[in-house]
């Protein structure tokens, strides 16, 4: 929280506004602040925030102090929210609401929606580092606050630039870094070595992780694609990305589900999701984990896992267990059936054919002939015959 | 009794022939066994048999429905007969067995009625007398197999109401 700095909320020659949101309320860390009721501005530069009661309450924090964001969805009776990890804030920096804090990240909650939009440009401003080709003038450091009567050091200006070289200077380092593998290997050797200092004072419980390493940590994490380890704990097994998946799916499947009497094996799914999306292919894990939140995501359709191991998605309307009257039918009127035959006179997969005659074996209306002529299912005689 | 068996309509049922993994299904079709093999063997007056026989015997393989019960069945099937009272293992390697329609207490009661009915409580007899003699013409327990009677007699040695002794260079027993 002590990253903000106080400002006119005017914006200067070179940087532009991008968004803006209502309704926005901040948090420090997890703690509610008394800012909250605000207007969120995304700029080219920075975040500003301006208090919608009083607008001379105003105040921003530039975009090169964000190490990293998150997404944090709605839950009941909560706003989405936008979560921001800070670097710690500069030793010179200007006047704002707060001398320290013991924070390093703080909430943004969009208390009247707009979450997805704001953290989708914001996403895009963090990578795009526009701040850095366009340089504004000094009086972007200005700091209008009429009552606190300070005056402005000319030192600052001086000192944010060096700050700036400094983080162009890093970025370069990385593209090089990228450029040929030996280096990279010294970069990913830092990696190395930082997590294996954390892990080392795990074990031997010395001394706390720094909460500058965490933040290091985890966006090192985040930049090789590993999603945040705190994220998947805040939503159980899943990841943003496989909620969003999860949704997808559903309007893939919804059609062909219908299609195919409600149920299909998860191997079907996974042809038929991979054909449609043509490239960016899905791993069958990322398919079983997205299918995994189907339910607690309450869609309209689940995974189901049969005693047998076979997993399938069925369209939450369907009724496995119903099929069974229909299935003893079908089989009573052909005094006996393998699942093949069943398959074929149902049009089904002779996979889900044999889970639907297992699972009526199951609940007592079928029994079965095991033979050298195969595998067959009757009517259970031996409950309804006396 | 009729020397032609009635099969029951299980026997002409192919799922009869398979163990079924459904536990109260299973239920049934054993207890439908069991069931069959008492009626077969007493109409058949086999007492014993071998694993070996029974699992050629028709009684647990339908040569016209193509289906055999397989031998593990066959297992299960004789443990519950002997769970229940009616199954007797001759060794110890399981390989025969001897089969009782009735339980030996059943057999034993049936005995000791006819004993005190005919007012012969205090008499001895040779086994041979009580199951091939003229008195016992008319009783279900004429002509059951010596094995059988003899636990039949034991169990009412058991309850103390007789005695097997020995008679001659036979055996007997002294009912109370």
């Amino acid at each position: 929280m002590d990253r903000f700095l106080w400002t006119s909320g005017l914006l200067e020659i070179n940087e532009t506004l991008v968004i803006q949101q209502r309704g926005v309320r901040i948090y420090d860390g997890e703690e509610k602040m008394k800012f909250d009721t605000g207007t969120l501005l995304l700029s080219t530069h920075r975040l500003i925030w301006r208090d919608q009661k009083n607008h001379e309450c105003c105040m921003a924090i530039p975009l090169s102090q964000i190490v990293f964001i998150e997404e944090q969805a709605a839950g009941i009776g909560k706003s989405a929210k936008i979560v921001v990890h800070l670097h710690p804030a500069p030793p010179n920096k200007e006047p704002g609401p707060f001398q320290s804090s013991k924070n390093s990240y703080i909430k943004l909650s969009f208390r009247e929606h707009g979450q997805i939009e704001f953290y989708r440009r914001l996403s895009e401003e963090m990578t795009q580092r526009r701040w850095e080709t366009m340089p504004v003038s000094q009086s972007l450091q200005t700091n209008r606050r009429p009552q606190s009567g300070r005056i402005r050091a000319v030192g600052i200006v001086g000192i944010e630039r060096k700050l700036e070289e400094k983080r162009k200077e890093t970025d370069k380092n990385i593209s090089e870094a990228f450029e040929d593998l030996s280096k990279l290997m010294i970069k990913a050797k830092e990696m190395v070595e930082l997590s294996k200092s954390i892990a080392n004072k795990i074990k031997e419980k010395q001394g706390d992780i720094t909460e500058d390493e965490t933040i290091r940590f985890k966006s090192y994490l985040l930049s090789m694609g590993i999603a945040n380890p705190v994220t998947r704990e805040t939503y159980g097994s899943g990841t943003q990305y496989h909620m969003q998946l999860a949704k997808q799916l559903v309007g893939i499947l919804q059609v062909p589900l219908e299609e195919r009497g409600g149920i299909m094996s998860l191997t079907e799914v996974y042809c038929l999701v991979n054909r449609a999306r043509g490239m960016e292919l899905l791993s069958p894990e990322d398919l079983v984990n997205a299918c995994k939140m189907l339910d607690a995501l309450k869609l309209p359709l689940r995974l189901r896992v049969f005693d047998s191991g076979v997993m399938v998605i069925e369209l939450q309307s369907h009724k496995e267990e119903e099929m069974l009257a229909s299935a003893l039918e079908t089989v009573s009127e052909k005094g006996s059936l393998t699942s093949e035959e069943f398959a074929k006179l149902v049009g089904m997969s002779v996979l889900l054919a044999k889970e639907r005659l297992l699972l009526a074996e199951k609940m007592g209306h079928l029994c079965r002939d095991d033979s050298v002529e195969g595998l067959r299912f009757y009517p259970n005689l031996f409950m309804t015959q006396s | 009794m009729a020397m032609s068996f009635e099969w029951p309509w299980q026997y002409r049922f192919p799922p009869f022939f398979t163990l079924q993994p459904n536990v109260d299904t299973r239920q049934k079709q054993l207890a439908a066994w069991c069931s069959l093999v008492l009626s077969f063997c007493r109409l058949h007056k086999q007492s014993s048999m071998t694993v070996m026989e029974a699992q050629e015997s028709p009684l647990f393989n339908n040569v016209k429905l193509q289906r055999k019960l397989p031998v593990e069945s066959i297992q299960i099937v004789l443990e519950e007969l002997r769970k229940k009272g009616n199954l007797e293992w001759l060794d110890k390697n399981k390989s025969s067995f001897l089969i009782m329609w009735r339980r030996p207490e059943e057999w034993g009661k049936l005995i000791y009625q006819w004993v005190s009915r005919s007012g012969q409580n205090n008499s001895v007899f040779t086994l041979y007398e009580l199951t091939n003699g003229e008195d016992t013409e008319d009783e279900e327990f004429h002509g059951l197999d010596e094995a059988t009677l003899l636990r039949a007699l034991q169990a009412l040695q058991q309850e103390h109401k007789a005695e097997i002794i020995t008679v001659g260079d036979g055996r007997g027993v002294k009912f109370f």
